[in-house]
């Protein structure tokens, strides 16, 4: 409506909102570089950051950089589901059966890993999320139970039957052209999903997921579906899942049972806790805090995982909410020194 | 049958175990009519609305609304044909703004399209709402994060939250409990408002004060059963509303 056909009341009222909504979707008005950094650096930090790692770390590291990477999209993934309503403890199935799709389109159909990456993304994200559909009506513990359960059946049924190599796996998979796409195609993955999947997060969409995990009666009270609102938020983590899986198989040129493992199911979800559930950027910085000390503590040798252990126990004694949590408190305490 | 009638009930059982929570309940409820359902505690009032709204299946019976069998269907379904319904526990998202509250309600698919997606139009349509049932816009009391608000905003939210899903039929559980007169007496108006609208209201309710002021009829129920119906002077009268409020020897 143009300002013109607004009689006095309504645009009284449009005053009054502006303001106050100004000040509570953090709109601000930009009148310094100062003012424009302290709201850009914590968006530029993660983004450069990310950019120039690759650059400047050895090859070592940089695989470590790649691990990094894939676990920080499983963690996200499973904030997402956390943030949902569904606490999963199983993103392994994601993982395992992004890695199995791209490897076997990539092995008997021979396919480019630049198809077979996004094509097992979306297989695997659509056959995950009908296979957990019977489920997403048991809440809590019961959910998690049966995430946990599934890729170790999964495990079993591989190796009894020896479909896609049994216990061989798969191997002689064609590897992306080389390190450097690699690495960007991962860290160019984890921003875009860190950074989208933040704002969905925020966006009207996100606060009915999150309705969800708090209040599902209500939800429902509005009308909603929140089973085929679940659904698609098990889609789109289960999509996570399997890319991160189906690039980890290109990478190692090798698909095989141990993507169903129980570290891909637990470490994403140490990181999203050590780093502050609810947030994405909590479970990213984690996940590039824990990965990297589990490398260092490899010189230790066998005492590692105590050693590991005992950081973890620290981090959630100390900081509870989360090292991010933390962190953006802090930073939004600085805002108060800045003069007027 | 009625054909002026929105919603009918016919022979509704529902069983919890062994307990018969409602034992054959039948009512007609014309269009615009301001249905009062009062009863002692336990007596099946909320299991009643459950049964209505799809949070609870029937064990038996069944319920036409609009013309259409609504019996088993679940809530969202309900829903979307019209039908809004408050909770007598409210439970907003605390961390939340108020406005903020309303965005679910104003996602639903019933609304939705009215509304316009972009970003912030909802909140412009949540403010709006909420200044109806008497957020006040000057006091910005709709941007105070609902854990605190006092028990009188909540059930204001709790109502505008049905409110916006526009519905026909709106269902309002122990609207006033735990609320002082003065807080009552604010909604009353807005409760009012909304009957001369022509939106048909049903209202449980144990202060039966401000009820009979506004009912049109009154349904009592007592151990799942219908014991008396009428307006409210009528049913007040009636020997078996008084043993079930009184006990056995008044």
């Amino acid at each position: 409506m143009r300002n013109g056909e607004l009689n006095s009341e309504q645009r009284r009222k449009e005053r009054i909102d502006r303001g106050i909504k100004a000040r509570a979707s953090d709109i601000f008005a930009l009148s310094s570089w100062r003012e424009m950094l302290y709201l850009a650096a914590p968006r530029l930090i993660p983004i450069v950051g990310c950019l120039v790692l690759p650059l400047v770390l050895g090859i070592y590291w940089q695989r470590v950089l790649l691990n990094v990477a894939v676990f920080a999209l499983l963690a996200i993934s499973w904030d997402i589901l956390e943030q949902s309503g569904m606490i999963s403890l199983g993103q392994a199935l994601f993982f395992g059966m992004g890695a199995y799709a791209a490897g076997v389109l990539n092995h008997s159909f021979g396919w480019s890993p630049y198809l077979t990456i996004p094509v097992a993304s979306i297989l695997g994200g659509l056959i995950c999320t009908f296979v957990l559909l019977p489920v997403l009506r048991l809440r809590g513990i019961y959910f998690s139970m049966v995430t946990l359960i599934i890729p170790l059946m999964l495990v079993r049924i591989v190796e009894a039957t020896k479909i896609f190599g049994g216990t061989e796996g798969l191997s002689g998979i064609t590897p992306l052209t080389n390190r450097w796409i690699e690495l960007y195609v991962i860290v160019g993955a984890l921003l875009v999903a860190l950074f989208g999947f933040r704002r969905m997060m925020g966006s009207d969409y996100g606060l009915v997921l999150k309705g969800i995990s708090d209040n599902d009666r209500s939800v429902m009270n509005a009308g909603i579906n929140i089973y085929w609102f679940k659904a698609q938020a098990l889609f789109i983590a289960s999509a996570i899942g399997a890319f991160a899986g189906a690039f980890t198989t290109h990478v190692y040129m090798f698909v095989g049972m141990p993507v169903f493992a129980l570290d891909y199911s637990i470490l994403p979800i140490a990181a999203a806790v050590v780093g502050g559930p609810g947030t994405m950027a909590g479970a990213t910085l984690g996940a590039f805090i824990l990965v990297p000390l589990s490398e260092i503590l490899r010189g230790i040798g066998g005492l590692r995982i105590v050693f590991y252990g005992l950081f973890l126990v620290v981090f959630i004694v100390a900081l509870p909410e989360g090292i991010f949590h933390y962190i953006q408190r802090k930073y939004h305490q600085f805002e108060r020194w800045v003069e007027v | 049958m009625n054909p002026s009638s929105l919603l009918q009930v016919a022979g509704l059982y529902k069983n919890f175990g062994g307990v018969q929570a409602i034992r054959d309940l039948s009512f007609e409820l014309a269009q615009g009519e301001l249905l009062g359902l009062i009863g002692p505690n336990g007596s099946g009032k909320t299991t009643a609305v459950n049964l209505i709204t799809g949070f609870v299946k029937p064990t038996e019976g069944e319920i036409i609304y609009n013309g259409k069998d609504i019996s088993g269907l679940p809530p969202y379904k309900i829903i979307r044909m019209g039908i809004a319904r408050t909770f007598q526990m409210v439970k907003p998202f605390y961390q939340l703004p108020a406005y903020k509250n309303m965005i679910i309600p104003l996602y639903s698919p019933r609304v939705k399209k009215l509304i316009g997606g972009k970003y912030g139009d909802r909140d412009a349509v949540a403010l709006d709402l909420l200044e109806e049932v008497g957020f006040e816009r000057d006091a910005f009391v709709a941007y105070k994060s609902a854990s605190v608000l006092p028990q009188g905003y909540l059930k204001r939210l709790e109502l505008a939250k049905a409110i916006a899903l526009q519905p026909d039929l709106i269902i309002l559980d122990e609207l006033f409990s735990g609320l002082s007169l003065a807080e009552v007496a604010s909604i009353v108006p807005i409760i009012e408002r909304l009957r001369m609208e022509g939106k048909t209201i049903i209202m449980i309710e144990h202060r039966l004060k401000e009820l009979f002021r506004i009912a049109d009829r009154v349904i009592v129920l007592n151990y799942g059963e219908k014991i008396a119906e009428g307006n409210a002077a009528d049913v007040m009268e009636s020997d078996a509303v008084k043993k079930a409020y009184l006990g056995a020897e008044a």
